[in-house]
């Protein structure tokens, strides 16, 4: 009888952190991660790269981070808004934690090609 | 008016048992939990721990009227009972701010916890909590970076991070230990650690490994994008082949470095710490031997003080345990020290085992690491009981996948993002973490083959110390 393993093949990915390992996310997933942004006190932010440089620290800022801004539909409106103006770089969105100085929150919404 | 020396043996509670004092803010606060000997007034015994953790001696001396005593000794101020229990009770103890060198733990704990622990007229004597005063806080450097730090050298947002310990944690070679690395690394993992045996033994060297897992957390970096890193252990024999460890973890460009703060001590713990700052190294701390000295209720150190301790003494993260896995933690005692390692004010709560007050200024915060016997089951309970700022470390549920270390961290991982996707959007991930789970198994074969070999691994037994509370 033919051997045949059980074991799999792990390939390696490029992935870009935080939700990297996790389907693209849908539009109202979206929406949800953007209400836990709003409701955490955070500040959204929007920010993209090109994909040959997306490990440096710095990515560009979309306009200015939405301060104070509580209107989901805003936020994805700039969300749409960067992935036009720039199609082939990486946008992420940032819930930006004024407090800590950190971020609450950070993932990529729209991979660049 | 000058005091006579009446020479001869006083009874403590003359001196040391002063219910009517209202502590200082810059006091040092202690409460042990005491258990005296029969028929040892219990006044008696809480003066003694005040006066043998500071100024006293069992004889009166003549040369303590050359100084002020009143001025430095120690004072019991408060006995309470122990809630359950007729035999202990609690003692609160301040003591004057200048009875302590200025940014050194280890001369708090000479004092506190000395001779005082073999006294004789005590049965058992356990260490409960200390309340730093914000003014011995301020002479402490604390964590090397602090949370935001990590997270901004790291680039690791909105998430627990994820970890694992290499196994076997003793016999591999260098290169042979680099590729165990690189496989946990690729798979998704942020960090790898050293096991806490792993120091420079005859079968790997410190030299070659460091060298093999550089090149591990570099392809590594390259190949996934993303930033990675691995706790190189500098714990030596001597202070001197700790730093010339930690200069060759920095030579090759390593972003962490790692120590044993209570077997290496908290004078080498605190120097390490002082060089990490220094030279922009993250600072992984492991704690063998704590649950000698915190695990037994009525006698040692409560580990609440250990951690209190180490953030005072510097360190980046901190073991905690994991309430779920193969060792012992009780739940709200946990969260209670978890909150002593993040926050920068803890209020008094029994219900979690803090006993004071306890303001951290600006001292930045330490991640708690989770560690021991966790696999993705536990996943949303972790998730939900250690937050975001922790880090979560998989040894036996990474590299036992049945396709490998690489499917594991990747299972692991995409576990992980799953329950704090679910939290983000409002979901209750304990409750419904077999649904989660499930969910995200479907786009993940190296999950749902996780989540089958695990299904029925449980560490269900009874936690040995509790909290006094009825």
């Amino acid at each position: 009888m033919p051997f045949k393993s059980t074991v799999g093949d792990y390939q390696t990915v490029a992935t870009l952190e935080t939700f990297g390992f996790l389907p693209p996310m849908t539009q109202d997933e979206i929406y949800d991660q953007i209400a836990y942004i709003i409701a955490q006190g955070w500040t959204p932010l929007v920010e993209h790269v090109h994909p040959s440089r997306s490990m440096s620290t710095y990515w560009s800022y979309w306009k200015l981070p939405f301060f104070g801004e509580k209107d989901l539909g805003v936020i994805v409106s700039e969300l749409e808004g960067c992935h036009r103006a720039y199609p082939d770089h990486h946008v992420r969105l940032v819930g930006y934690d004024a407090y800590t100085q950190s971020q609450g929150s950070c993932f990529v919404v729209f991979e660049g090609r | 008016m000058s005091k006579k020396y009446d020479a001869g043996v006083k009874e403590y509670r003359d001196t040391y048992w002063t219910p009517d004092y209202v502590p200082l803010d810059t006091d040092l606060l202690a409460c042990f939990k005491c258990t005296g000997q029969e028929g040892v007034p219990k006044e008696e015994v809480a003066a003694a721990v005040a006066a043998e953790s500071s100024t006293g001696t069992w004889s009166t001396v003549w040369s303590e009227l050359l100084t002020d005593l009143d001025f430095y000794k120690g004072r019991c101020y408060r006995i309470e009972d122990v809630p359950g229990d007729k035999e202990a009770f609690y003692a609160f103890i301040a003591y004057p701010l200048d009875l302590f060198e200025e940014g050194s733990i280890t001369n708090v704990l000479t004092s506190l916890v000395g001779n005082v622990f073999g006294f004789k007229a005590l049965r058992h004597l356990r260490l409960e909590d200390i309340r730093f005063p914000l003014a011995f806080i301020k002479t402490c450097m604390g964590p090397p970076n602090g949370i935001a730090v990590e997270r901004d050298r790291m680039n690791k947002y909105g998430r627990p991070l994820l970890g694992c310990t290499i196994k076997p944690k003793l016999g591999l070679s260098g290169k042979n230990y680099g590729r165990v690395v690189y496989e946990c690394l690729r798979g998704g993992l942020d960090f790898t650690k050293d096991d806490e045996n792993i120091n420079s033994q005859p079968f790997q060297r410190w030299q070659n490994r460091f060298e093999f897992v550089a090149e591990a957390v570099k392809l590594a970096e390259q190949e996934t994008g993303e930033k990675k890193g691995h706790y190189l252990n500098c714990t030596a024999a001597t202070p001197e082949e700790m730093y010339e460890r930690a200069e060759f973890a920095k030579e090759l460009g390593q972003p962490i470095i790692m120590h044993d703060y209570i077997t290496g001590g908290f004078t080498a713990n605190t120097g390490l710490a002082k060089w990490c700052r220094k030279n922009g190294m993250l600072l992984h701390i492991h704690r063998a031997m704590h649950a000698v000295i915190d695990r037994h209720p009525k006698h040692g150190i409560h580990f609440r003080v250990l951690a209190k301790c180490l953030r005072l003494s510097g360190g980046d993260q901190l073991h905690t345990g994991t309430v779920v896995g193969k060792l012992e933690g009780d739940r709200q005692t946990t969260l209670g020290f978890i909150d002593q390692l993040r926050e920068s004010f803890v209020p008094e709560d029994r219900s979690r085992g803090n006993f004071f007050d306890q303001d951290w200024g600006s001292m930045p915060g330490v991640f708690a690491v989770a560690s021991g016997g966790i696999h993705v089951w536990h996943m949303p309970a972790l998730v939900a009981i250690f937050g975001d700022d922790s880090v979560l470390q998989f040894g036996g549920g990474t590299h036992g996948h049945p396709w490998g270390s690489a499917a594991g961290a990747a299972a692991n991982r995409v576990a992980l993002e799953a329950c704090v996707k679910a939290r983000n959007a409002g979901r209750e991930i304990e409750k419904e973490s077999r649904d989660i789970l499930m969910e995200a198994a479907k786009h993940s074969p190296e999950l749902a083959i996780a989540l089958e070999t695990w299904k029925e691994i449980k560490f269900e037994f009874d936690t040995v110390d509790k909290l006094d509370v009825q």
